[in-house]
């Protein structure tokens, strides 16, 4: 299988392309087989991409899989995984059909949103797993229409105004790290990510506009994919754009976006930030921390007076990927494997998360915290998952938000104990606004006349929770199931970066 | 069989929680009391022909990077099976009391199915509890740790349908957490200093930790003083020291069997056993052990003048439980553990066995938790009666002076004040006093609840006494509360020697401050007496001599009474520095920091920069889409082109 990892990457495009083409019709069953069709792609993309799981080496930190043909012009298709990337692929896959099946209930516009979703896998996969810079980038910034046309078509009243902002913000971004990346090629003479991991960019402190650069031309470069990485994470102050994106977007879409697509953020981060200007990381190190700090105890404040249950899954989202950034810029291997495992188990807890809110919002059209209350009575069964959920997202041990969260506070402690200290406050938080929530949406006497004849979860969102709720538990209870794939990558990552930094970083870290 | 014992319960929760609809609910109900008997039976066997060794058992792998590596494991030495033996027992008879107390619930309407639901939680708990006792690392140590936290806050707020049920279950969670942060640091600190969690790497470590610094908050700190403060963050949140005691109170909105197992008996005493089960740092760590003492000797005062004037009647029993966890503190602070796991025994007996039979007076008084409703109930319930009289001489400390013949509570209180003498004055009279007013509000509890007229005829009409699955479980924890003492007292607090064998490795002690707790003067040791009478005496005066002069001495004393019954206004304080200005400082970074701050900025930027394209956006329905795109394409063309001329990717 030498083609594996293009075949798990174009299967969703292939499935839109037959959409576009051959589907035709608005009816009821041109609608029903969109959905089948989408449904049957994303499921085979996933068993599929089980044998790049289970046929990856784990003892092997370097890329495996990888495709390497010409392409246009002098440019190469270079394709690969390490235990890194691999895991972003797999969390892609896995979840893709969950998001299919969170819209099958919509009526409007079903085909386009389908191949919508088609394409955006084939784009995330691609970002995972492109070894070649262009190739990266095309896939990178290519995420970006289906993304906001998701939001700007079938979102709720603003949605242009938040497909607006996530356009905007994204903008700025995709011009620095283009700039950056023309930068990058210019010293090496290469795109492919391969060589540029083995290249060291001068560090040497540079003077531009009279300013003196600590780390040269390593700081400058990751500053330029600082903008497009941290807006897509999102980092503070750059997250203003994702609870208008979360809110706006349809539910299916919001899970897409919040459970995969912010991840290519910390992928970028761990792939070029670290991998690439160790150095220039390192001088940014200290401003990355606190910033990942702020952001924990920020986010979890306004979190805490949020009214639309949408914009406060949204806000602790971003709080939890503090912790994602947190354990990135610790390098050490404790963070750094905490940040990975974060990001995959976030993908599971916020998607499940945003379809608990989904579940009501469907059932009600309200997204007002207060227009709900005591649904317990009645949805016994939808109480027990948005609980279990609730205390994931929590970070309660035994399930996969613990794991992650541990893990980069282990890490960031060894590197810094005030930042430490700020963001294991986020543990208190946490548990003060998502308890409340809870106990808004479900607990006390059900006594508004609308909620009288609510019903429980349907059959079909008992499916769509179940593997959510089967993978949380499994990564909880035992979280081998990542750390054993990304452990031999993450030690050589930490290994490479450690000897890159200047004799004197070296001690220092030792030191403290 | 330690496995058997820790996964039975969690058998017994899964299948109740998640069966009970197939197999109906009461057959959950026995199957999960069942496999928790079977826990507490197998804890006996192990308990009893235990030899003093450490035993490990590895079950499965953990979490592991790096060198930070775990399983889920259990660890088993004297102190896990002192512990395996309180928690099974209590929580079997917890279980099998709650047949009698939960079997018509008025806060759940009529065919609403809430009792598998309730047996499910208690069996995880116990399970939780067990992975918490039986853990042979800090991380799985942790896991039980939030798993009893979780279930507390799913049965103190049980009652789903009450606001201040679940005020209380937040609250009782979230202040859990405050103590869970300074746990999770420690854990940071001694992963940083020992490079790993496992209990047998940080043991060997510990003599070094005294000898090495940390850097904490640009703070240069003795290492085991750092490790050893914010461990006891964590425990003082478990155990309601001082300053993070707030939720205990309040988790009284829980079932009355809740009560018992948890805010009693076993997870408020789990700060205490992370002390204990630590006790190797704490021993090169006297800063840390000195907090301690004060933390614990400041709690057993301030939460005994609180449970003085309360009219709640589990509420007086819960901050009893506050102060009896004071004294443990202190023997764990000056290095006697053994004389903290001894309290922590006896505690778990008498205190389950008070909440309980206080459970039999609300149950039969249909609900009422109010002292001042109740009165001459000796002869409507007279099994009750003398539980409950057993649990008070047990708490107050009945017993021979200057023998070690006495209720339970009489031999480990008063090894916790002769040890506290050794301290200092200051300690050992507010432990002293403490036990005085232990005794007055316990003796007033029984007086205002047995004796005397009835306050509320209609009320007392009706009372009746509990059943027999209510009565069996006070009969034998009755036992214990009687019987652990004496029983117990030589391995627990017997001369050093034997002490040290009996624990084997499983603690750390102090065997100076066990030996001149022994040499003390016999004022010291008949002082515990000496302030249980006066205890006795005073209640007797003012609720049965003359019931009117309370009201009188409220009155004079309006100030002070406002401040106790107020319970020194830690709620108001905590309220107005914690949690209004986190929502109003939450409420300011959403409006202004995000709204105006931030994309005030950007818009600003982009109306200024670009208003072309925000205009063209505006109009167009998705205009801006093409012009990422087009900004994207050209964006690919000038690399694609540069790249191509310059020769590819080799």
């Amino acid at each position: 299988m030498d083609s594996l990892l293009s075949i798990v990457t174009f299967i969703p495009a292939i499935a839109a392309l037959i959409l576009a083409v051959f589907l035709r019709g608005e009816d009821e069953a041109a609608r029903k087989n969109a959905k089948w069709l989408a449904l049957l792609a994303t499921v085979a993309t996933f068993l599929i991409s089980l044998f790049l799981y289970f046929g990856f080496d784990r003892s092997n930190p370097g890329f495996q899989f990888v495709e390497d043909h010409a392409w246009i012009g002098g440019l190469r298709y270079k394709m690969g995984v390490d235990g890194i990337s691999v895991m972003f692929v797999l969390l892609t896959t896995v979840l893709m059909p969950v998001v299919i099946g969170a819209c099958w209930k919509v009526k409007h516009r079903v085909k386009e949103m389908m191949i919508a979703f088609l394409v955006l896998e084939t784009l995330m996969i691609g970002v995972f797993s492109a070894l070649d810079l262009v190739l990266f980038y095309v896939f990178f910034e290519g995420t970006l229409i289906p993304g906001a046309l998701l939001i700007g078509i079938w979102g709720g009243k603003q949605r242009l105004y938040a497909a607006f902002k996530f356009f905007l913000y994204t903008f700025l971004g995709s011009v620095l790290m283009l700039v950056a990346m023309i930068a990058m090629y210019f010293d090496s003479g290469t795109t492919d990510i391969v060589a540029l991991l083995q290249h060291n960019f001068a560090s040497s402190p540079l003077t531009v506009a009279g300013i003196t650069v600590m780390g040269g031309l390593q700081t400058l470069l990751f500053l330029g994919f600082l903008a497009s990485f941290a807006v897509k994470l999102p980092m503070w102050p750059l997250h203003t754009w994702q609870p208008d994106a979360y809110v706006q977007a349809p539910t299916a879409a919001t899970v897409a976006l919040s459970a995969i697509l912010v991840k290519m953020g910390g992928y970028g981060f761990l792939r070029f930030s670290l991998g690439m200007f160790p150095v220039g990381s390192d001088v940014m190190q200290g401003l990355m921390l606190w910033l990942s700090a702020i952001a924990i105890v920020y986010t979890s404040l306004v979190a805490f007076v949020q009214h639309d249950i949408k914009r406060l899954i949204a806000y602790s989202s971003i709080a939890h990927m503090g912790f994602v950034t947190l354990g990135i810029f610790s390098a050490n291997q404790q963070g750094i494997d905490g940040a990975i495992f974060q990001m995959v188990s976030h993908g599971f807890i916020s998607a499940a998360m945003f379809l608990c809110a989904g579940v009501v919002i469907d059932r009600l059209r309200a997204q007002d915290v207060d227009a709900f209350g005591g649904l317990q009575s009645r949805m016994p069964a939808y109480a027990l998952v948005f609980l279990f959920f609730t205390m994931a997202n929590v970070g309660l041990p035994g399930t996969s938000g613990f794991v992650g969260e541990f893990l980069t506070l282990m890490g960031a402690f060894q590197v810094n104990t005030w930042v430490a200290l700020v963001a294991t406050s986020g543990v208190i938080f946490a548990g003060g606004y998502g308890l409340r929530l809870f106990r808004r949406v479900m607990l006390g006497d059900l006594i508004k006349e609308a909620l009288k004849s609510v019903t429980d979860l349907s059959g079909r969102e008992k499916a769509l929770f179940a593997p959510l709720v089967l993978f949380v538990l499994l990564l909880g209870l035992y979280p081998a199931l990542v750390t054993d794939v990304i452990g031999a990558s993450t030690a050589q990552l930490t290994q490479t970066y450690q000897a890159a930094l200047p004799a004197d970083a070296g001690i220092q870290a030792a030191a403290n | 069989m330690t496995t058997i014992i820790l996964l039975a319960p969690l058998l017994g929760a899964l299948i109740c929680g998640l069966a009970w609809r197939w197999i109906g609910e009461f057959a959950g109900q026995v199957i999960a009391t069942a496999l928790v008997a079977l826990a507490a039976v197998l804890s006996w066997i192990v308990f009893l022909g235990f030899d003093g060794g450490t035993l490990h058992v590895t079950l499965m792998r953990f979490v592991e990077s790096g060198s930070l590596s775990t399983d889920w494991s259990i660890r088993l030495d004297r102190l896990t099976a002192v512990m395996l033996i309180v928690v099974t027992t209590v929580s079997a008879l917890v279980h099998l009391y709650s047949f009698g107390y939960m079997a018509h619930d008025h806060n759940f309407r009529e065919g609403e199915a809430y009792k598998a639901r309730f047996f499910a939680y208690l069996s995880l708990f116990t399970f939780a509890m067990l992975a918490l006792v039986t853990a042979d690392n800090l991380v799985q140590l942790f896991f039980g740790w939030e798993g009893v936290g979780l279930v507390s806050y799913l049965l103190v707020g049980f009652y789903y349908r009450k606001t201040s049920a679940n005020t209380a279950a937040i609250k009782a969670f979230v202040v859990n957490r405050v103590g869970d942060f300074g746990f999770l640091l420690g854990i940071g600190a001694i992963f940083l200093l020992t490079d790993s969690v496992r209990f047998d790497d940080i043991f060997a470590a510990a003599p070094d930790m005294a000898a090495t610094t940390l850097s904490f908050l640009s703070i240069e700190w003795n290492a085991a003083t750092i490790v050893g403060v914010l461990l006891f963050i964590g425990a003082a949140g478990k155990s309601a020291q001082l300053g993070l005691h707030t939720w205990l109170p309040d988790a009284m909105e829980g079932p009355t069997p809740v009560s018992a197992l948890i805010h009693a008996a076993t997870m408020v005493t789990a700060g205490v056993f992370l002390i204990c089960r630590m006790s190797p740092i704490y021993e090169v760590a006297p800063n840390a052990q000195a907090l301690i003492v004060v933390i614990g000797a400041a709690t057993a005062f301030f939460a005994a003048t609180v449970g003085l004037v309360q009219n709640d009647i589990k509420r007086v029993i819960a901050y009893s439980t506050a102060s009896q966890l004071g004294y443990m503190f202190v023997a764990a602070g000056m290095g006697v553990y053994s004389a903290a796991m001894f309290h922590l025994l006896t505690h778990a007996f008498f205190k389950a066995l008070l909440f309980l039979a206080a459970g039999s007076v609300i149950h039969g008084m249909n609900g009422d938790q109010d002292l001042r409703n109740y009165g001459g109930l000796r002869k409507k319930m007279p099994a009750t009666f003398w539980a409950m009289m057993i649990g008070t001489m047990a708490i107050t400390g009945v017993g021979i002076p200057f023998t070690y013949i006495g209720f339970a509570g009489f031999v480990s209180k008063d090894a916790i004040i002769e040890v506290a003498w050794v301290n200092s004055g200051l300690v050992f009279w507010m432990l002293v006093i403490a036990a005085a007013m232990t005794a007055f509000y316990s003796w007033r509890l029984m007086f205002l609840t047995f004796f005397g007229t009835p306050r509320k005829p209609e009320l007392h009409a009706h009372a009746h006494e509990a059943g027999r699955s209510m009565l069996i479980p006070l009969a034998v924890l009755s036992v214990g509360a009687v019987l652990a003492g004496v029983v117990w007292r030589n391995v627990f607090f017997g001369e050093e020697s034997t002490v040290r064998a009996w624990f084997g490795e499983s603690l750390a002690m102090n065997g100076h401050v066990l030996h001149e707790a022994h040499e003390g003067p016999a004022w010291v040791a008949a002082s515990p007496f000496v302030a249980m009478l006066v205890g006795l005496v005073l209640a007797w005066m003012m609720y049965l001599r003359d019931p009117g002069m309370p009201a009188r001495l409220a009155t004079s004393a309006r100030g002070l009474h406002a401040f106790l019954l107020n319970k020194w206004y830690f709620d108001e304080l905590f309220e107005a520095i914690f949690v209004r200005p986190s929502q109003r400082l939450g409420s300011w970074f959403w409006r202004r920091g995000d709204d105006r701050g931030i994309d005030g900025v950007v818009n600003g930027v982009s109306l200024g920069l670009i208003p072309a394209i925000t205009r063209l956006a505006q109009r167009m329905q998705s205009g801006y889409v093409f012009h990422y795109a087009f900004a994207m394409v050209l964006g690919i063309a000038a690399l694609v082109t540069w790249v191509s001329f310059t020769g590819g990717s080799r």
